[in-house]
């Protein structure tokens, strides 16, 4: 049997699944900036007609994962698994959303990270031919998440300068087989290899510094994806972190520069969606955070810009921060994660 | 063993690092909008008490309705959600007051109640303010003691 692993971490998809459709739901906020033009939709409300910001999250993710079966041009009865995850406990949105959809469900927790870790799940489901088309996605709320891992929403206090802004937003896509894919779609953009990555931890406590929590699983996969393939970083047209935000932005270049990599790359091929959600007048201190952050600027805004044929070749990397509600109590530093998808354009 | 220390070094180091990238609060501005807001309150408050004594009320009588009116009103914005707007531009100078503490009280029974007033409003109203009034009384416990030592000796 041929083996599809090589280097260190990192697989060849032979299939290279395609990505059929696209679908994605914004909060108010994320909707006024800088990328509300591309959001398939966004709410007026960001309880989107619920009782509890939970259920509104799930609705998201229903209303995303509905508009990505849409786009496939697909039956829902024709998805063959759904791979999601959230930040809440229980995978509370993409359980009740995976209640309402009828499809085999596997729910996924990688923390901020579930975007990418779904990509790469649902590609290795298709190239291993255990499905045809595969929904994946992931989801969070500002509030559900502030009221879980932090203070109640209307608790009075100040954020540090360090602290990001959890999005309220949900993205999806539907990954297709080419015995299923239209191959009269305009557009035809396939993952073509992922690394997975390994859990890191580099002491950081201070539960308001996420980003440079992150920072150095990001890195460690980074450099194993393109050591494991042999690229450089302009091999890329972009290469995107997940939520790492403004400060771990910076972190993340610095330290590449250390590694050896030409500034100048670096500026041109580098990005965040942490720090393209939203704008600095948003008063979101360190940028935005959250599953979804990486979901929605992937499926709304970087998936457009691939199907326009401006981005040809994208690395995804989602960031996610492993800690608990309990561990930080415990004294326990915070775990980072990084899985890197590259998806490129046909 | 020798590890531990290790670990703890590299962690050191890479904290002082992303230390370089993160901007510093701005401790001179936000303190002093957290004295003239606080001071403001204080003033205030100080003000109504001075009128209703003047007006024949009993002092203590006086000091009681002053606090009870700040927590309504702390209480009240907080329900109307405007509390988090003013503390996050005022921060200690509304957190410290006794307004604050009816914001801690109010905020996790306003976001709990969905799981029920019993057993979500009820078991999380003291979320926040629980651990400062258990630390609080403590601290009053152990002080009392020793006043009551000193007075003793």
């Amino acid at each position: 049997m041929p083996y599809k692993k090589i280097g260190k971490q990192t697989i060849v998809f032979s299939e290279k699944p395609y990505i059929a459709g696209r679908g994605n739901v914004a909060g108010q906020k994320e909707g006024q900036g800088p990328l509300g033009e591309y959001f398939d939709m966004v709410l007026d409300d960001d309880m989107f007609g619920e009782k509890t910001w939970e259920m509104a999250e799930s609705k998201m993710l229903k209303e995303a994962m509905k508009k990505a079966i849409k786009r496939s041009g697909l039956k829902q009865e024709n998805i063959d698994a759904m791979l999601s995850g959230d930040l809440l406990n229980q995978l509370m949105s993409s359980s009740f959303t995976a209640r309402d959809m009828h499809i085999p469900f596997l729910g996924l927790y990688g923390a901020c990270s579930t975007m990418t870790e779904s990509l790469l799940m649902g590609s290795i489901l298709i190239d291993g031919g255990f499905a045809r088309n595969v929904l994946v996605g992931a989801s969070s709320h500002f509030c559900t998440a502030e009221r879980q891992f932090r203070m109640p929403v209307e608790h009075g206090n100040q954020r540090p300068p360090s602290a990001q802004w959890t999005a309220t937003a949900a993205g999806a896509a539907v990954l297709s087989s080419r015995d299923t894919f239209d191959v009269r779609s305009k557009y035809r953009i396939r993952t073509e290899s992922a690394t997975i990555g390994k859990v890191i931890d580099a002491g950081i406590k201070d539960v308001n510094q996420m980003g440079a929590a992150m920072v150095p699983a990001a890195v460690d996969t980074l450099l194993n994806h393109l050591e494991d393939t042999g690229r450089k970083l302009e091999y890329y047209d972009v290469v995107v972190t997940g939520d790492l935000g403004y400060i771990g932005k910076d972190i993340m270049t610095d330290l590449l520069k250390g590694a050896g990599i030409p500034g100048e790359q670096i500026t041109d091929h580098y990005d965040d969606c942490g720090t393209m959600l939203f704008s600095e007048e948003q008063d979101v201190h360190a940028g935005g955070s959250g599953c979804g952050c990486s979901a929605c600027v992937f499926t709304a805004y970087l998936l457009s810009l691939m199907e326009k044929k401006k981005i040809r070749k994208m690395l995804l990397m989602s960031t996610g921060a492993l800690l608990s509600t309990i561990s930080p109590g415990q004294g326990e530093s915070i775990p980072g994660i990084a899985h890197a998808v590259s998806v490129e354009v046909e | 063993m020798k590890k531990e220390p290790e670990k703890k070094d590299i962690a050191k180091a890479y904290e002082k690092y992303t230390k370089k990238f993160t901007p510093r609060p701005d401790y001179i501005g936000n303190c002093s909008k957290a004295f003239f807001t606080g001071g403001l309150i204080c003033a205030a408050s100080l003000y109504c008490r001075n009128m209703l004594v003047e007006g024949g009320m009993e002092e203590e009588k006086a000091a009681t309705l002053v606090t009870v009116g700040l927590v309504v009103i702390a209480q009240l914005l907080t329900g109307f959600g405007v509390f988090d707007v003013i503390a996050k531009f005022a921060g200690a100078g509304v957190i410290v007051p006794i307004t604050g503490f009816a914001n801690s009280m109010v905020a996790p029974a306003m976001e709990y109640k969905r799981e029920g007033p019993v057993l979500g409003a009820g078991s999380k109203i003291f979320s926040i303010a629980g651990p400062v009034l258990v630390c609080g009384i403590t601290a009053a416990i152990i002080a009392g003691i020793i006043a009551r030592i000193i007075y003793i000796l």
